[in-house]
Order: structure tokens, then sequence, then C-alpha cells
């Protein structure tokens, strides 16, 4: 079963053969290394920049609007800062221009924590993301949907943000979830991943994979419930799941995940949906509580679905700090964790209507 | 020109008139201006010249064949406006089937996406089109000039792209010695291994010739050149300054019309009657352009995304 980050390269090299991608650059994502997480490893139109987010930015804006398919990387999102106003100019240049120019392009880059990554490797960039309007934002949380979204980012005509959840790029498919087309694990490994060393010989064989577009705009339920919904994406969602099950079997409750995928724009029917059954609701995700994505959609939920629900509805969120420290008592204790998740969900479940 | 001054000016009349709420724009940088946008290859797409300009830049785009309405409509913000309608200050271009980028208010972003299109261009085999990126002397602090420097001249991965600095000595209120260590911004250029040059950006006949030279060598060269031509700013920085007129620089359109007056090309009398008509050209344009619809305010959502790739070539 591919990893996510497998699935990533792979759907870059579908983009880059039948979907017109003209350039996937960024820093060390051309040969020899072909990225520090290896998503980029023998892309044809794979090249390194200079050590300069501002110039990635702009240049895949340039390339964009001479006709081009870019995908650019910044390594990782802690390093994207630098570059806000480049990011706000992708977003609004349609805008701007009166439907003059339209920018497509897809940058792509590692969020959030759970690698033990210290102050600067560790940064979300989901609440950032969607305080820049004009961009569309996707973050995937397994490698089918990583596969189905990086294709559905490089056909937009729009400039979309493709956030990579750090913790899960080396996690395998489940069963049931293979990329279309993909061959078995040992024969995927053989022909796609550069040995370590020199590789100057090396080339990739590619498998001949099917197209598979995930819509931007439309959440998937990863569970099924009728207690509690809640309302995730990226990292978060196998922790959810995983508190859910939990729950189920010990307070025999069901609980439904809402994978979210897309953040902007987000399917709010599905969340009408959920909340509606449940009418108890938890949003969970990493990044700072303050100002938070979550927030946004509780504030909605509350404006719009008032008198549906059962109980105040909650944040799971990172810590309103500086940033996430590097020993483990200190990232645990930053971001969510699943006993966090689960406290919630339990809280809401008891709340009396 | 004498076109793109008038038009200057009737953009600050309306201003003062209360027709527009800001005026920015590029009285004193005619002489530079004008001969720019009669140089580049006019068209669509790589083969042709991207432009990335600044809101100074309204004699290149009357040289293109801009139609000078079309300004103010955008310093009357109407639905009409061609550039933004309605949405943007004055000089704020875009033409996309002229490769004029859309111009933006945040200082010198425009070198760091000019790299784009050069890139664009250089993969292209055979294309013969060039990347023109263009700012003032003030926002060459900005990081993005670096990192157009860095990335034009990689070695084996140069750019077709030529930089542009029309150097007025400015930055709003601070001077160009209150920012600048340097003598010449062009001479950054050197330590990049690029043909740089200084010119009187206030003389046509030199911008002319040394913009022709510039653009030919990135032209057939396919790498970077940096010119920096040294210009007037005869309004002050905006209206937030009044806009009015400053005495102690250089004109050059006066110097031009004094120039073709020795040389006896046109006469006092020729050139006043090319001011009067198109000065009464536009106030006239003015007056019609008041009655034109303004955007409703419904249409804020427009142009959020798009639904097909136009830049694509979609349609």
């Amino acid at each position: 079963m591919a990893t996510m980050i497998q699935a990533i390269r792979l759907a870059l090299h579908v983009g880059e053969k039948r979907h017109g991608v003209t350039d996937i650059f960024g820093q060390d994502v051309g040969p020899p290394l072909g990225g520090v997480f290896t998503g980029t490893q023998g892309l044809e139109t794979a090249w390194n920049t200079p050590l300069d987010e501002r110039g990635i930015v702009g240049t895949a804006i340039g390339l964009a609007l001479a006709g081009q398919r870019p995908v650019g990387e910044i390594q990782f999102c802690d390093y994207a800062f630098n570059t806000i106003d480049l990011l706000k100019l992708a977003g609004n240049t349609y805008w701007a221009s009166g439907g003059d120019w339209n920018v497509p392009l897809v940058l792509m880059t590692p969020v959030g924590a759970g690698i033990r990554g210290a102050p600067y490797h560790s940064h979300s960039f989901d609440a950032t993301a969607t305080r820049i309007p004009g961009w569309k934002i996707v973050m995937p949380s397994n490698p089918l949907d990583a596969y189905g979204l990086m294709l559905s980012a490089i056909r937009d005509p729009n400039p979309v943000f493709f956030l990579m959840p750090k913790a899960l790029l080396r996690m395998k498919a489940r069963p049931g979830e293979q990329l279309p087309g993909e061959p078995d694990e040992k024969t995927l490994n053989q022909m796609i991943d550069a040995p370590l060393g020199d590789r100057s010989a090396w080339k990739p064989r590619w498998p001949e994979l099917e197209d598979l577009f995930t819509p931007i705009g439309k959440a998937r339920v990863a569970r099924e419930g009728d207690r509690v919904t809640v309302i995730t994406y990226g990292r978060n969602v196998a922790m959810s799941l995983a508190a859910a099950d939990e729950l189920a079997a010990d307070e025999g409750f069901q609980t439904e995940v809402i994978d979210l995928r897309s953040l902007h724009p987000y399917d709010w029917e599905a969340i009408v949906a959920s909340v509606r059954k449940t009418t108890r609701v938890v949003c969970v995700n990493e990044d700072t509580e303050i100002t938070n994505f979550g927030e946004h959609l509780i504030r909605r939920i509350v404006d719009e679905l008032f008198y549906e629900l059962h109980a105040p509805p909650k944040l799971i969120a990172g810590a309103h700090i500086p940033l996430i420290g590097l020993a483990d008592n200190l990232e645990m204790a930053s971001v969510p964790q699943k006993g966090g998740i689960k406290a919630a969900i339990l809280d809401l479940a008891r709340h009396e209507a | 020109m004498l076109r793109a001054r008038v038009l200057e000016e009737r953009l600050i009349t309306m201003y003062k008139q209360g027709d527009g709420f800001f005026w920015i724009g590029g009285p004193g940088e005619e002489a530079f201006s004008v001969p720019l946008g009669l140089l580049v290859d006019k068209g669509q797409g790589v083969d042709h010249d991207y432009m990335h300009l600044h809101y100074r830049s309204s004699g290149t785009l009357l040289a293109l064949g801009a139609d000078p309405v079309d300004s103010l409509r955008q310093m009357k913000n109407t639905a009409t406006d061609p550039y933004s309608r309605g949405r943007n200050f004055a000089g704020h271009f875009s033409v996309r089937k002229w490769n004029v980028v859309p111009v933006t208010s945040p200082i010198e972003v425009q070198f760091s996406v000019a790299i784009g299109t050069a890139r664009a261009q250089r993969k292209a085999t055979g294309a013969k089109g060039i990347t023109i990126v263009q700012g003032g002397d003030a926002g060459t602090a900005e990081g993005d000039f670096a990192t157009a420097l860095v990335w034009s001249s990689r070695k084996g991965s140069e750019l077709p792209m030529l930089m542009i600095v029309t150097n007025n000595r400015w930055g709003i209120s601070t001077s160009y010695e209150g920012q600048h260590g340097y003598t010449q911004i062009a001479e950054r250029g050197k330590a990049f291994g690029m043909p740089t040059r200084v010119i009187d950006g206030n003389d046509p006949e030199v911008t002319h010739q040394a913009l022709k030279e510039a653009i030919e060598y990135v032209r057939t060269e396919r790498k970077p050149y940096l010119l920096e031509a040294m210009v007037s700013r005869l309004r002050g920085h905006s209206s937030a300054s009044g806009a009015n007129v400053v005495k102690e620089e250089p004109d050059c359109v006066d110097l031009f019309e004094q120039k073709l007056e020795a040389r006896g090309l046109l006469s006092r009398k020729q050139i006043d009657e090319k001011r009067a008509e198109y000065t009464a050209e536009l106030s006239a344009a003015a007056k019609r352009v008041r009655e034109e619809p303004m955007p409703s305010p419904g249409s804020i959502h427009d142009y959020t995304f798009a639904d097909v790739n136009h830049v694509g070539g979609e349609s």
C-alpha cells in the first residue's frame, strides 16, 4: 500500500504526464534529493530553487500567469510566513484584475506537529491559509485522498494550497484504499523509491495509474455515528477515529467523524447534515486556538443551527503559545491528542439537553 | 509624451474635483515610459514580451495603444474600468491580451513574479519573448529586488529578463541618500555578472536608444540586464502629498518640446495646439465617464474564483 508521500509523488507524476504540470520546484525538490520527505523523487519537471521562499511563490505566480502549470513547494510551512503578501497576491490577482488573469498554481507544504519537530518544524498553517481569500485549501488525511486531491488541485484554474500533514506522510493506505492501478507494496517501492546513497544513475519506473479527482470542497464521512459529530482534517482524523472507536467500545455510543478534506471551499452541507443528526459537535485541529478555523465553523453552526444544538459546541485546538517545544511532554501538551479529543466527545455525549 | 502628461493632469484634476479618491501616476517618467511602450513586442503569451510595470507607467500603456479614457474610468472607479472594474486605484493597469500583468500596490513584488514569466519564456524553444520588470528606486530595498538578481543570473539557468529601475531619488518622503549607501542601484547588478547601465531618463532620445539596446541584448542572449533611468517626480508621490507641481526637477516634456522647437521640427504654436486638443479630448471624456455606471454592491463576490483557465488558453 502506498504511503501518503508516495501517493503525492505518484499524483505529481500523473500531473506531469497527463495534466500539463510544467514545473515542480522548491528547495531540494529536484535531483539529487527529490524533496526532504522524498515527495518529488524522480519527477521529470522537478528542479531546485535558491533558498528563497519569496522567490518560490513569486515564480509560481509568474509561471501560472504565463500559462504554465506550476507546483511549488515551501519545505516547511514554518518558512512560508515571509511570503504572506505574495500569497495574498496569488489569491487576489483574479479579483483585482476584474477577471482578467486567473492564477492556476499549487503550493504544497508540510504542516503540523507529530514528528518532534521543535519550534520551527511544527507550525500549522490552516488558520493562516483560511485568512487569505482567493485560495482553495486542501489537506488530506490518507494516501488515497492525497492522490485525488493533488490531481484536482493541479487541474484547478485557481491557486490551491496543498497542506501535507507531515506526521502522516509515511502512513500507509488502509486495506481497500489503494490508488487506482497501484501495484503491490514491494513492487511499488522498488519501482519509485530512489536508493540510498548515490542515485545519479537511478531512474524511477512509474506504474500505470488511473486518474482520480477527489472534488475540492467535498468532505468525507470517515466514520458514521449518531451521538456526537467531530469535524476535523489532516492529522487529527486518525486520532479522532481512534477516540471514537474506543468510546464505542467503552461507552456504547457512536461518534460521527467528518474529514473535511477541503478547508476552502468547505462542505457546509455535510456539516449541517451531521450536526442536525447528532446535535453535538466538536471541531478538532492543531492550529493555535485564537482565531482558529474551527472557531469560524462553530460561529456559523451557532448562527444557523442554534436551535438544533443540544450542547455547546467545543473546539479542541493547539495551545495559544508562541511555539511548540521539542521535548515529548511539551509537544504532546501543545497540540490535540487522542485523550483530549475523547474527553471532549464524552463530555458532549453526556451533556444534558 | 505630451498626451501621457495631459492624461495625468486630467487624472489629478478629476481627483481634485472629487471624481476619484486617490491619484498616483507618472508625471516625470514620460521620456522613459513612452519609448518603453513603443519598443516592446506587444502580444499575448510567451512568444511576446511580458510587462510587470508599476503605478507610474501610464506613458507605457498609451504607447502600447491603450485608450486614455480607460484610465479616467479607473480614476472614477466605474464598472466600465477595464483594468479592475472599479476596484483599484488609478495607474493599476492589467491587460492580458498585451501581457501587461496587473500592477500591484505592494512595492517590488513584481520582481519576484517576473521570474516566473521569464522562466516560462526561457523554456519555450525558439521563443523571442522577454520579461520586462520595472520599479522605482526606493523599492529596490525590498528583498524581491535581490530575489530577481539572484534567480535571473544563475549559471546555466539565466533568465531573459530586463530589470528596470526608474530612479526619482524619492520614496514618498525618504530621500535617496536616506536609504541607499551606494551611488547607483545599477552597481548591484555587476556582482551578478549582468550588463548594467545608468541613463538620463529625462531624454527620450537617450532612453529610446538605451532601451533598444537592452531589449535586444535580453532578446538574443536570453540573459538578464539591469537598467537604471534617472527620472523626475513632478507631482510628488501621490495625491496624499497634494499632487502639486514640483518646480525644482527637470520636466522631460518641456525639455523635449524645447529641443523640437530648436531643431525646427515643431513650432510652439503646433505644440500648444496639440496640448489644447488633448486637454479638450480628455476634459470631454471625463464628463462622459461621470455618467457611466458604478459597480453594484453585489459585484464584490465576482471573480473570486475562476471557473476556466483563461491564462491557459481556455475561454
